[in-house]
């Protein structure tokens, strides 16, 4: 099986179930190439746990390149690992070397329980996103796509925003685990469109009061979440959504 | 034996092509607004064609239950998609119609799918553009402020919308904002990491489904009086596929048991530009967008096993096998062509890389071209060669940035300065449940969109249909069709899920699992997941012949009995297990993958993603046979466990069939 000649000792977060304790694993994998995913080094570890008849690692992955948001491994003190710009599933053994020892654990955020082993419950996010991450428009209810013309930059900026994948590195990566990158993407992608205007104060205020009650922590502008955002999410879209948060509290305790 | 095939009405509506949807649907029975609240649907799936439909008919009042296996109903494999979606809108005054999209859907297809379902999708494309703009969505502009348009293959128009390489990921935001909406207001009840395994029926009609909860391994019984499924395509029967890794046919398999006809399982499509394998450790492959055949020119040397570096072979020593074969579409021929052009240079021994099963995919020609129209554009003037290149790499890094880093993390290698070397990989399924003009498939109140229908793609989906067709379905289609169906269920009061046909299904759904767990074997899911791909992609892959399938069926069979006597599903069922959801999932993937090879060895023709060596013309082309087989093949299992072949013959009336030609 064996197509490299890495050998890696991993230690890796098992944990039964969001009740049960958890803690870490020694495991040593040999043989990896500099080819293999990140991801796929767990592949092999865990055929080989099931030949041991143990036990194999759960972990979140679907997609495999870096969209659609499911991974989230928290490598060496860094979600998605020590390169920026890329996911977890993204990440390739060249990044590391032969003999290299790497920690892997789950996100860690009161908002995100762990459910097992490296996997955690990320539902918090939708909940922000059902509260007001939307443009309430009925199927059918639309004019012509280019009945309104939008500027190149600011579609372009739209667009940057709207790249999050919703993995929750930022929260993972903030020491208050704030949610305030995830939120803030959303907010200023609608914001930045014509199609989000009328709705912009409600839904900054909603988003943001859904936030808080997830349990998601206060922004401290550290900035660790943009520098660990896959996508890098800027934080530009933090100051746009403090303003919209704003200017929608003055203005609706005026009605 | 030929006494059991059953009918299969289609139910396409009377009159002229380009009049039927909008009569039908003016004409179709309606559920009032208090009748609609009392409904209840169930919606398997919530990729594009899954949460545009839940999203729709909760909008519309009825009572939505969702279902998807991942964690949020935003990582559906839809979020994936990369190059764009078709829509007639003819913005580029480039002479597009709804007729071209039609004609160029069908003729694409290989005239293998049906007329007025085709023509309805090239009907409502321009209405989702306009909905998915008013959503939010940020689809790529111009300067002007007005949306961007590309071209994609077997196409010479510009009609594809896109929004840099993750116009999947954009549309299904757009879905899913809509549909978390509809949640927020409680009109959709969400069911995230929930697998749906079983069809309740009840006096021949789905009533529900058993799902279990992939957290704590419960089972689940859900009522609904009509179900949706919308679980995508089964390319990873494949094992390596571009499809996610958790992508899977077990919905539409289950439905299968219950009478559900799956049509033409084996039109799979190889898509032409993928990243190469890299060795035995690669557990899926990573698609490069259709949309860089703009920009990129395909060749491989002149010479045999040429071992200079690419940017070493002049210009005289290439050979741009694409444009030479098909002038009239170069590069932008359609996807099971340029497929089987890149396999015939590889096998001919003309393929690079140090696996040899690989073409280049070069942007040297675009970095020059861009280059001096943005050095005009700026009034630069005397600047060198490599300045110019590096205006007109900005150029297309604004269009394709993110394909670039995907190729550079994967290969390690940078495609700015050297080609992408590229392979064809599976990655998409035309074949599917079999559905009518209604997207109902033939089990009553039971509906399949988006990929896991048998769709409108023919043999053969031109590229940035699937989104097209997926929200077809699920905003405007399925939606208004399945009232029709409702508006004779208003009198069927909810149904409790004690009743016996739940009882029995969770029961079927138990004994199953226990047994996989029991089987105590040696051999891991996974393991056989790759034995199964690797016979698949060898003998029912790019090109079949009959020998090869009759092996492969047998090989299939021996696979099914060694797996339920020897496979080892680690964990308990009460728990979060996803050794026991690949096991379940794997175990359908055998069965579909004999089906498959069944169904090629019954197609004795060539079509689109189906080329059988037997038939083909002289210069290699596939070579239909319009007389013997120009009908959907829609297969319904026997009480035995065989297959029983059903014929819907396939009635052109609008368009004359003729032998596909992109030269
Ligand atoms: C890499 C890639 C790029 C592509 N690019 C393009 C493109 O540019 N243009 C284009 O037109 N097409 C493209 N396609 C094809 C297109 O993306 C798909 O055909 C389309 O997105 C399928 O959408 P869907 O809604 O039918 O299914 P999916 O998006 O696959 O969604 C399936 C849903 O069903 C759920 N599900 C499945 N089984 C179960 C179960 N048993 N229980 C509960 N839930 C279940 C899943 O959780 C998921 O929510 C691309 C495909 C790939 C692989
Ligand atoms: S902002 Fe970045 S890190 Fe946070 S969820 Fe979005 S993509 Fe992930
Ligand atoms: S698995 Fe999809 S982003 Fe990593």
């Amino acid at each position: 099986m064996s197509e490299g000649n890495m050998n890696i000792t991993l230690k890796v977060w098992r944990q039964k179930n969001s009740k049960s304790q958890g803690n870490l694993e020694t495991y040593d994998v040999k043989g990896i190439s500099e080819d293999m995913s990140f991801l796929e080094m767990f592949d092999v570890l865990n055929e080989k746990l099931i030949v041991e008849d143990k036990e194999p690692i759960a972990f979140d992955h679907d997609c495999r390149e870096g969209i659609c948001g499911m991974c989230s491994m928290y490598i060496n003190g860094r979600p998605h690992g020590p390169l920026e710009g890329v996911t977890t599933c993204q990440l390739h053994m060249r990044s590391f070397k032969d003999g290299d020892t790497i920690v892997v654990e789950p996100w860690r955020a009161q908002a995100f329980p762990v459910v097992k082993d490296l996997v955690t419950d990320r539902s918090a996010f939708d909940r922000v996103i059902a509260a007001g991450g939307f443009v309430s428009v009925n199927t059918g209810n639309a004019q012509d796509a280019n009945a309104i013309p939008i500027p190149k930059t600011e579609a372009d900026k739209a667009f940057a925003a709207a790249a999050c994948i919703g993995c929750g590195a930022c929260v993972a990566s903030c020491k208050n685990a704030s949610a305030m990158l995830f939120v803030s993407a959303k907010i200023s992608q609608l914001a930045l469109l014509p199609q989000g205007d009328p709705e912009r104060q409600t839904r900054a205020i909603n988003m943001v009061n859904q936030m808080d009650a997830e349990g998601f922590g206060n922004c401290t502008n550290t900035g660790a979440c943009a520098v660990e955002c896959p996508k890098e999410i800027s934080l530009e879209n933090i100051a746009r959504m403090n303003r919209e948060y704003l200017s929608a509290s003055f203005t609706s305790s005026e009605d | 034996m030929a006494e059991s095939t059953i009918k299969l009405d289609a139910k396409i509506p009377e009159g002229l092509l380009a009049e039927k949807w909008t009569k039908y649907r003016s004409t179709m029975p309606l559920v009032n607004p208090a009748n609609k609240r009392n409904l209840e649907i169930i919606v398997v799936g919530t990729g594009l064609a899954g949460a545009s439909a839940a999203a729709t008919l909760a909008e519309l009042g009825y009572k939505v239950k969702a279902f998807c296996f991942q964690d949020s109903p935003r990582r559906a494999h839809s979020i994936a998609a990369q190059g764009g979606i078709n829509a007639a809108k003819n913005y580029q005054n480039d002479g597009d119609s709804t007729y071209r999209l039609f004609y160029d859907t069908i003729k694409g297809g290989d005239y293998r799918s049906r007329e007025a379902n085709v023509y309805r999708l090239a009907e409502v494309s321009t209405d989702i553009i306009d909905q998915c703009v008013a959503q939010g969505v940020p689809f790529a502009r111009e300067y002007g402020g007005m949306l961007s348009n590309r071209s994609f293959g077997g196409v010479q128009v510009q009609r594809t919308f896109y929004a840099a390489g993750q116009t999947g990921q954009q549309l299904l935001l757009g879905a899913y904002s809509a549909l978390e909406r509809q949640v927020g207001m409680g009109a959709v009840d969400m069911f995230s990491r929930h697998e749906m395994l079983e069809v309740v029926m009840i006096d021949g009609k789905a009533r529900g489904i058993i799902a279990r909860n992939l957290i704590t391994g419960e089972l689940e019984r859900h009522f609904g009086h009509a179900v949706v499924l919308a679980s995508g395509g089964y390319g990873n029967v494949f094992y390596l596929s571009t499809n996610a890794m958790g992508s899977n046919v077990t919905a539409a398999w289950k439905a299968t048991k219950h009478g559900a006809a799956f049509a033409n399982p084996c039109f799979t499509q190889i898509h032409p530009t993928c990243i190469p394998v890299s060795g035995d450790h690669q557990s899926k492959l990573t698609l490069m967008s259709e949309s860089l055949r703009n920009d990129g020119r395909i060749w491989v040397p002149l010479k045999k096993d040429d071992s200079r570096k690419a940017v070493d072979i002049p210009e005289e020593e290439r050979d741009y096998y694409l444009e030479r074969r098909y002038p009239a579409f170069g590069n932008l021929v359609p996807r099971d062509v340029a497929s089987r052009a890149a396999k015939e240079r590889c096998d001919a021994g003309f393929g690079v890389g140090h696996s040899k099963m690989a073409v280049y995919l070069d942007f040297a020609a675009s970095f020059e071209r861009y280059g001096h129209l943005e050095a005009n554009k700026n009034n630069l003037h005397g600047l060198i060669q490599e300045e110019i290149l590096d205006l007109g790499r900005a150029v297309v890094k604004e269009k394709y940035g993110n394909l670039f880093d995907m190729y550079k993390q994967i290969t390690g290698e940078d495609p700015y300065q050297m080609p992408m070397r590229i392979y064809p990989a599976v990655h998409y399924t035309m074949g599917g449940l079999w559905v009518d003009y209604n997207l109902m498939t033939n089990v009553p109140g039971l509906y399949a969109c988006g990929e896991a229908n048998f769709s409108d793609h023919g043999a053969n989906r031109l590229g940035a249909s699937a989104l097209m067709q997926g929200l077809a379905d699920g905003y405007f289609v399925l939606p208004y069709t399945i009232g029709a169906y409702l508006s004779g269920e208003i009198r069927t009061k909810s149904i409790p899920t004690d009743h016996e046909a739940f009882v029995e299904a969770e029961n079927a759904v138990k004994n199953r699992i226990n047994k996989l767990l029991q089987i105590k074997g040696k051999q891991s899911p996974e393991s056989f997941h790759k034995r199964l791909g690797k016979i698949m992609w060898d003998k029912c892959g790019m090109a079949r012949n009959e020998a090869g399938l009759k092996e492969a069926i047998s090989e299939i069979r021996a696979l099914k009995d060694e797996f339920w006597t020897d496979v080892r599903v680690m964990g308990d069922v009460e728990e979060f297990n996803p050794e026991l959801d690949k096991a379940g999932r794997v175990a359908d993937f055998i069965e579909l993958g004999e089906l498959m090879c069944i169904d090629a060895l019954n197609r004795n023709e060539s079509c689109g993603g189906h080329f059988r060596e037997e038939y083909q013309t002289e210069e290699g082309e596939a070579l239909r046979d319009d007389a013997n087989y120009i009908y959907v093949a829609a297969w319904t299992q026997k009480e035995d466990g065989s297959w029983q072949l059903n014929k819907e013959p396939l009635n052109y009336e609008n368009i004359k069939i003729a032998q596909r030609s992109y030269k």
